[in-house]
């Protein structure tokens, strides 16, 4: 077995930790390790085809691919990063600080001086939902279905629903349409769409593809592949109204029904959110110990690639800046108040901006945006259509922020 | 002497292993793409203790010998067998008394080790169990396993001894003459036999008609499953719980698996008799909703958002509701039929049961093999080594290093070592390798598996199923010349 | 009379626009807080532009596809016959993101281009 001494180990070669190992080597770190267990670097962006990615972070419109490449070349610009694909961390001995890497070299054993975990998120599967009927072949997650079609160039049928209106599933809705695959509906429990507006105009829309908001499957039928999928509107305790149901001859069912941090790794060592199953951090992207940080999606899952990176890259500074002088701060919590959904991070290291994301709890036609520490106000702005599914993000630069508790909320 | 069983469940898996002890031809017929992926795919993988079963019926006369026979059995054929014990829990005063009636009965049964527990040694127990409950009756002899486990290592053994397996091979006819068995017709063509061994599950007393020997009525009971994440749920429970019994059965557990999820089921619909339903493994909302409610009552913190999986597997449900099995009107016809629960458990018993039948029905006495190997190597799951072993083994073969399914730990060597022993599906792959049986259910690694098949097999991509050959995965290309 | 609902996407304020096209041909945009919504409500009224991203086939590539952009937006009704043009084409390995695979596709003035690079597998 090898033994590598390493001063900052990355997990995860996607948008958040491709950005941490350039934020950490920008900071000035000896040797930063990215290990990636998949074949390539670049993570989901490899096969999101599609553009809309780097408008934040590059002033560019780019598509996935595009993205990824900009990314991996700032990295090859640091000579002390190294990022090794099919690393697979199999245990992490959070006391004695070593991380148990297997490859088809062997087993090495990582003793990081701090850990920044950038493992993502996984999508929700069929069994995450409790869909009734038969279990087909014919029933794909959008990601899995994106990547038969991007990358292995094989279409998944003839004749698709789409189940979930969260963006992969709106993309893949345009994708499938494009490649002659018959898109009959997608299909939304919510009364509002999980994904983008844009994505709603440019995928659905444009192609007269039917939107069913406050429906849901009801039925999977098919032996051997999928023949059949019925659906029914839902009233307002979500349960399906009886005659109301539509059915639907596909041999595809496409789900999109939420992403899911991948932080069940960490969960006996590092807090970790109940409901969400985000890796709990501060605004230095700090978990709840203080040697390992974590950012991207294994936090809480974003709206753009861009956000990943930046906050990638936080995490990956602060976790040199760990490195170099111990660097720790003291530490408020940044509260939820009426009206906020999602809120990240958890806590507010003093020295650190405050880069807030958050989601309303439901769709407000005009909202105030208030963010509070004691009397102080630091953020108060109207913003109008706020919706769950869209993502705000407020930054306050640390020369405005002071010490004590910080709470946000939306006022009607 | 030739000997064809009908049926690769763990009944006929089973017996074929416990025969190809002896120096006889023996012949498995399964209809199927693989062994075990019928009603032995999706039960509530219980080894009971044997408390449940009517002292007098057949279940009570093979549970108990069934279960004692696992311990062995786990070991020869490298199974998981985990002894978990089950609590039968009571939250009420009646309940306490139907816990009394199990008790004695479990006695009379041979069942051992019964102990019936207070609420502060449950709970002391079951931290998560429903602090509502007054008693329980402990029955530490019972246990989890993997049935399809089950099934496969035993015709793999079986098969290594010198059994013959057809897959794919639906029995369509039995050919008799004068009152004795001669034939099998299938669809891959005509097999002389001497003995037939009905172990067709829920298909069982077509098989009988065919060979106009006794049967009793089958009918399907549907159970339905939740499967909770084991990486957001594992340890949530350490024994099998059940409710009180009721008149309807055992009623619906709350389970940890062998693989450390957590399992809650099943529901018990009867359903009619007719083909089209012997089928119908379709999950339905009203189903979720009783698993979920009386999960709740019994371990009120569990948390259905971890859900990963739902399915519905059929028991063979017959008016007496018991097993029926044993020599019939036609010499070397015999029956292992209607094996509802406790089936699995059973089943090792009634194996060693049926090759004495079979000799005492023909009036003749096998011969033991002498090379008769009784144990099967299972494929090595590297994840569980220490890390100093597996860094070991990676330098013997690297593909022992190379990590497919990223939930379950399954590494390529564990795939082309599946493939090797037969595996030619995607189900087939996870049923023995646990590939893909984890969070994202196939999410991250679906695709790499299905490419080590296509490679390992020599086929193109589009040619690999989910499990029968209508299960078509992939349709099509993107781009074509 | 035509009219249309729509997010502005010119910029991150999402503004709701609602579009008329008058009988008479003028285009009415409201809701908007800033111009770029009305010049993004006519376009999408008279001639909704798009990026197109798609595949084209690559021939002795490390994977089987290289993904392609248009270079600039292209009129969605063209959609459909600029796949057609890509389900058609068939590139040579190597490829690097970037390359111009199509030039001035259907006369759109925009270029198929790469986005990524796919390297020429060796033949042994």
């Amino acid at each position: 077995m090898k033994e590598q001494t390493v001063d900052v180990l990355v997990i995860g070669a996607g948008a958040a930790g491709l950005g941490a190992a350039i934020g950490a080597a920008r900071e000035g770190v000896n040797e930063v390790f990215i290990v990636e267990r998949d074949e390539r670097s670049g993570g989901i962006l490899n096969q999101c085809i599609h553009n809309g990615f780097g408008l934040h972070y590059f002033r560019e419109e780019l598509t996935g691919p595009e993205y990824a490449e900009r990314v991996k070349n700032i990295v090859k610009q640091y000579p002390n990063i190294s990022v090794k694909v099919e690393q697979y961390v199999h245990q992490i001995d959070y006391r004695r600080k070593e991380v148990v890497v297997v490859s088809a070299e062997g087993v090495t054993i990582y003793k990081p001086k701090t850990l920044v975990v950038a493992t993502g998120a996984r999508e929700r599967p069929l069994g995450g939902i409790l869909v009734p009927g038969t279990r087909p072949a014919g029933v794909f997650t959008a990601g899995v279905a994106q990547r038969f079609v991007n990358l292995e160039n094989r279409l998944p049928g003839k004749k698709a629903i789409i189940v979930g209106s969260g963006d992969i599933g709106l993309i893949m809705a345009r994708r499938l349409t494009l490649e002659g695959v018959e898109v009959v509906a997608v299909v939304e429990r919510m009364a509002y769409p999980g994904g983008l507006e844009r994505n709603i105009r440019q995928c659905l829309k444009d192609f007269n593809i039917p939107l069913y908001l406050s429906h849901t499957v009801v039925g999977i039928y098919g032996k051997e592949r999928l023949e059949k999928v019925i659906i029914a509107q839902l009233d307002e305790n979500f349960k399906p109204i009886p005659g109301t149901e539509k059915s639907f001859s596909v041999d595809t069912l496409v789900l999109s029904v939420g992403l899911i941090p991948q932080s069940t790794l960490f969960k006996d060592f590092l807090k970790i959110d109940p409901w969400t199953k985000g890796i709990v951090t501060s605004s230095s992207g700090r978990t709840s110990l203080n040697w390992i940080f974590a950012a991207g999606n294994c936090t809480v899952i974003y709206d753009l690639v861009d956000w990943v990176t930046e906050e990638g890259a936080v995490a990956g500074k602060f976790a040199a800046m760990y490195v170099k002088n111990n660097w720790e701060a003291a530490k408020f919590s940044v509260e939820k108040g009426q009206n906020v959904g999602i809120l990240f991070p958890t806590w507010y290291e003093e020295g650190t901006n405050l880069n807030l994301y958050l989601r309303v709890k439901k769709p407000l036609e005009i909202g105030t945006i208030r963010v509070k520490q004691r009397n102080n106000l630091l953020y108060n702005k109207k913003h109008a259509n706020l919706m769950p599914s869209e993502m705000i993000n407020i930054k306050i630069p640390e020369s405005r922020i002071g010490t004590g508790d910080i709470t946000v909320e939306v006022v009607e | 002497m030739k000997i064809g069983i009908i049926g690769s469940g763990v009944v006929g898996a089973l017996i074929a292993r416990e025969l190809s002890r002896y120096d006889v031809e023996v012949l498995i017929f399964e209809k199927n793409s693989d062994v075990g992926m019928g009603i032995t795919k999706a039960n509530s993988a219980i080894i009971h203790a044997g408390y449940d079963d009517e002292p007098g019926t057949v279940r009570a006369k093979f549970c108990v010998p069934g279960n004692r026979m696992y311990t062995d059995l786990a070991k020869e054929l490298q199974i998981d067998l985990k002894r978990i014990g089950s609590l039968v829990l009571a939250f009420k005063e009646e309940e306490v008394r139907i816990l009394e009636t199990l008790y004695k009965r479990g006695e009379e049964n041979g069942v051992e080790g019964l102990e019936i527990w207070d609420r502060d040694k449950v709970l002391s127990h079951e931290p998560n169990v429903n602090p509502e409950v007054i008693a329980a009756l402990w029955a530490p002899t019972a246990g989890i396993t993997e049935p399809w486990m089950v099934s496969i290592a035993a015709v793999e053994n079986a098969v290594e001894n010198g059994a013959k397996l057809y897959l794919e091979t639906e029995v369509v006819g039995i050919k008799t003459t004068s009152g004795r068995i001669e034939k099998l017709i299938t669809n891959k063509g005509e097999f002389d036999v001497d003995v037939v061994i009905n172990a067709a599950g829920i298909y069982a007393d077509e098989i009988a008609k065919m060979a106009q020997a006794v049967y009793v009525p089958l009918h399907p009971r549907k159970g339905e499953y939740i499967l909770l994440d084991k990486q957001e749920f594992s340890g949530f429970v350490k024994s099998i719980l059940f409710p009180t019994p009721s008149v309807l059965g055992k009623g619906t557990l709350v389970t940890p698996t062998v693989d450390g999820g957590i399992l809650v089921g099943p529901t018990a619909i009867d359903l009619p008799p007719e083909r089209e339903f012997r089928e119908d493994t379709s999950t339905t909302f009203e189903g979720f909703e009783s698993l979920m409610s009386k999960a709740i009552r019994m371990t009120p913190l569990i948390d259905f958002r971890t859900s990963i999986k739902t399915f519905a597997g059929l028991r063979p449900e017959s008016p007496q509701k018991d097993f029926f099995i044993g020599r019939t009107n036609i010499v070397g016809f015999f029956n292992a039929m209607a094996m509802r629960s406790p089936g699995l458990t059973a089943a090792p018993a009634i194996a060693k049961f049926m090759v004495e039948e079979i000799q005492e029905v023909l009036g003749e006495t096998f011969i033991a093999k002498q090379d008769f190997k009784p144990t099967r190597e299972r494929i090595r799951h590297y994840a569980d080594l220490p890390t100093i072993l597996w860094d070991e083994e990676i330098k013997k073969d690297p593909l022992a290093g190379k990590m497919i399914c990223f939930c379950n730990k399954v590494t390529e060597r564990e795939i082309v070592q599946a493939i090797r022993k037969g595996a030619k599906t995607v189900d087939s792959i996870k049923f023995r390798t646990r590939a893909m049986f984890g969070s994202c259910q196939g999410g991250f690694c679906m695709h790499r598996i299905m490419k080590i098949l296509a490679r390992e097999l020599n086929v193109d991509l589009s040619e690999i199923r989910l499990r029968s050959e209508k299960s078509v995965i992939l349709n099509g290309k993107v781009r074509e010349l | 009379m035509k009219k249309d609902e729509m997010v502005c996407i010119m910029c991150p304020l999402g503004c709701r626009l609602i579009v008329t096209l008058e009988n008479d041909g003028e285009i009415i945009v409201t809701g908007n807080k800033c111009p770029r919504g009305i010049e993004y409500g006519r376009q999408e009224m008279t001639e909704p532009l798009r990026i197109l991203t798609s595949s084209i086939l690559v021939r002795n590539g490390d994977i089987p596809l290289v993904s392609v952009k248009t270079s600039k937006p292209i009129p969605r009704r063209l959609l459909t016959d600029i796949m057609k043009i890509l389900k058609s084409t068939v590139v040579e390995a190597p490829v690097s993101s970037g390359d111009v695979l199509i030039k001035n596709v259907l006369d759109t003035g925009a270029d198929i281009i790469a986005t990524r690079n796919v390297e020429r597998i060796k033949i042994a």
